[in-house]
């Protein structure tokens, strides 16, 4: 069972394909958070104008804290992109390359199979979620300084400085969450075509098209809302609120899972019984 | 059931959607030979071997490797078995090592020596460490043969392993597998749309067309016995004609056009030729043909590719 998952780690992390989200990453974050820095605190100050009038506010609140959760917040579309592009190829990418002809006539059986290629997929949205976390808050505290997080919004949220690090450590371990469902459903696409681009193309769509529909001001959209798990998708935000909403997140997290899960067993009825015919 | 069949299949049949891509297939192939199973494009060959190898689930039939169902015993059945479907696909951004590595160890893992040994075997050991892109299309080839010896196995399917190669690659090939069957006693099952390469290298035979089972035995047996039937062009047609009549070895003549169909032991068309130019005539040709050959030519539509 090990040896299976080495390999097709293996296989995912000696692809050039798994490594675009990393760059992608990588030079994104810090150009977005060099020019904050060069445009000093104007941004802040723009956010909160009319809090100043009414308050004064102390502290350093221009701080890598603000600015990763302002970061997370506009990536926050672009993720599933990253995610489905290694997702939507785990099972598409050997029907392309011809090698489930090699794979699939072994004594592992396909159930096996699958179960190691999603456990690659979940550890890769994993790894890219962590790294994301890792350079925005890394870069954000090295060059912003730490501080207490003040969320703008309708009303303003501050989170004090001793809660903010536990607060964002678990809103990205949310964001995993939310980005294993991503992928699973990338990987169910996956295992229906003999290409990534038709699994990639299509987990944006739902992605974007749920996206747009619950967003609409329309109460025949509002009304199916909840039933779109796309809803719950921003769970990771609402460890920033004030107080923390932990039975709404309790069950973000168990519908979000539990998309997983049903994604997971869908993709599995729908391997074992195919055809290898590529 | 006697235990010296290694592979046998029962009514085997797939359809897709409608169309019956193979049907009522009996197959039985006795251990320790090497199996032809010969057929025109498109007669249900690979559809066939992807069935015996769990890539595609029979849509009626039973398959039995070494006296037992595939389905029910996949695990234990398959770690006896190689096979190399169509063209031989491989991680292309890995080595051939990390490659034959991965596909051991989907069946528990080998150790490197194994791996060395099937590398040694195909010739690959030199190059094992280069990525598998760098490879010709003939050592890509090789390198599916070898890792259908991975794991010792008893009984290796091999489909069409010959496409696509050029003449030395195509000799490398079937020496090798005369020489696995020989020296190590595997039995081997060979798809092939070449009747020649069937006759050259397979004991036992089965020719399939349009998905369905037309004839199987002994190579030996089903080529060179039966009705043989040599084709004679030669004027003047009608001289000619009495002339072959009078032979004793001719069971019958039929015309076609203007040639002539005589129906008659093979070792006997140089004597006939020499008997009919003495006489006077002029032979434009004349072409022994084994019924079965001449059945399989006319199936696969006068295809160029016979080589």
């Amino acid at each position: 069972m090990l040896l299976i998952l080495k390999d097709e780690l293996l296989k995912t992390y000696k692809k050039w394909r798994t490594y675009i989200g990393f760059i992608a990453i990588a030079v994104f974050v810090p150009a977005v958070q060099l020019a904050l820095k060069f445009e000093g605190g104007g941004m802040v100050n723009r956010m909160t104008r009319g809090l100043q009038d009414d308050f004064f506010l102390v502290g350093n609140f221009f701080n890598g804290y603000f600015i990763t959760q302002f970061l997370l917040n506009s990536m926050w579309v672009h993720m599933p992109f990253l995610i489905s592009l290694v997702a939507g190829d785990q099972l598409a990418g050997e029907a392309t390359g011809g090698t489930f002809r090699l794979l699939l006539i072994r004594p592992a059986s396909r159930s096996r199979i699958l179960l190691n290629k999603y456990v690659t997929t979940l550890f890769y949205s994993f790894t890219l979620v962590a790294f994301l976390a890792l350079v925005s808050l890394g870069l954000g505290l090295a060059l912003f300084g730490s501080g207490p997080l003040l969320i703008p919004g309708r009303t303003i949220t501050i989170i004090p400085v001793e809660q903010v690090f536990w607060r964002m450590s678990l809103a990205f371990g949310f964001a995993i969450v939310c980005m294993w469902c991503v992928a699973s459903l990338a990987f169910l696409f996956s295992s229906l075509v003999e290409n990534a681009i038709g699994p990639i193309v299509g987990t944006m769509a739902v992605v974007i098209i749920f996206l747009l529909l619950s967003n609409m001001p329309v109460d025949f959209f509002k009304a199916i809302k909840p039933y779109l798990f796309t809803s719950y998708l921003n769970v990771w935000q609402k460890m920033l609120e004030e107080p923390i909403p932990w039975q709404t997140i309790r069950n973000d997290l168990l519908i979000i899972g539990g998309h997983c899960v049903g994604f997971y067993i869908v993709t599995w009825y729908i391997f074992v019984k195919k055809d290898i015919l590529s | 059931m006697s235990s010296d069949v290694i592979l046998r299949t029962e009514r085997l049949g797939k359809r897709f959607r409608r169309r019956w891509a193979v049907r009522a297939l009996n197959l039985e192939v006795p251990r320790g030979e090497v199996f032809g199973f010969l057929g025109p494009n498109g007669a249900g060959k690979s559809t066939t071997i992807r069935m015996l190898l769990s890539l595609v689930k029979p849509s009626e039939g039973r398959i039995e490797l070494f006296g037992k169902e595939l389905y029910s015993h996949r695990k234990d059945v398959l770690s006896r078995v190689g096979g190399l479907v169509e063209s031989a696909d491989f991680y292309q951004y890995l080595t051939a090592r990390k490659n034959l590595d991965m596909i051991a160890s989907l069946g528990g893992g080998l150790t490197r020596r194994a791996i060395d040994e099937v590398l040694n075997l195909v010739g690959l050991f030199p190059r094992a460490e280069d990525k598998v892109k760098t490879y010709s299309h003939g050592m890509k080839q090789r390198l599916g043969i070898a890792q259908a010896l991975l794991g010792n196995p008893e009984l290796i399917i091999l489909d069409e392993p010959t496409t696509g190669l050029d003449p030395q690659g195509i000799k490398e090939v079937r020496e090798l597998i005369r020489r696995l069957s020989k020296e190590r006693a595997i039995t081997v099952f060979l798809s092939s749309h070449l009747l020649s390469e069937i006759e050259q290298t397979a004991t036992s035979m089965a020719i399939i067309n349009m998905g369905e089972l037309v004839v199987q035995g002994k190579v030996g047996a089903l080529l060179n016995t039966g009705e043989n039937v040599v084709k004679i062009d030669a004027r003047p047609l009608e001289e000619a004609r009495l002339l072959i009549s009078k032979q004793q070895y001719v069971k019958g003549i039929k015309q076609i056009n203007n040639t002539l169909e005589v129906n008659m032991p093979l070792d006997h068309a140089g004597e006939l030729n020499t008997m009919l130019v003495r006489a006077g005539l002029e032979v434009y040709s004349l072409i022994p043909r084994r019924s079965l050959e001449d059945y399989f030519l006319s199936i696969t539509d006068g295809s160029t590719d016979i080589r």
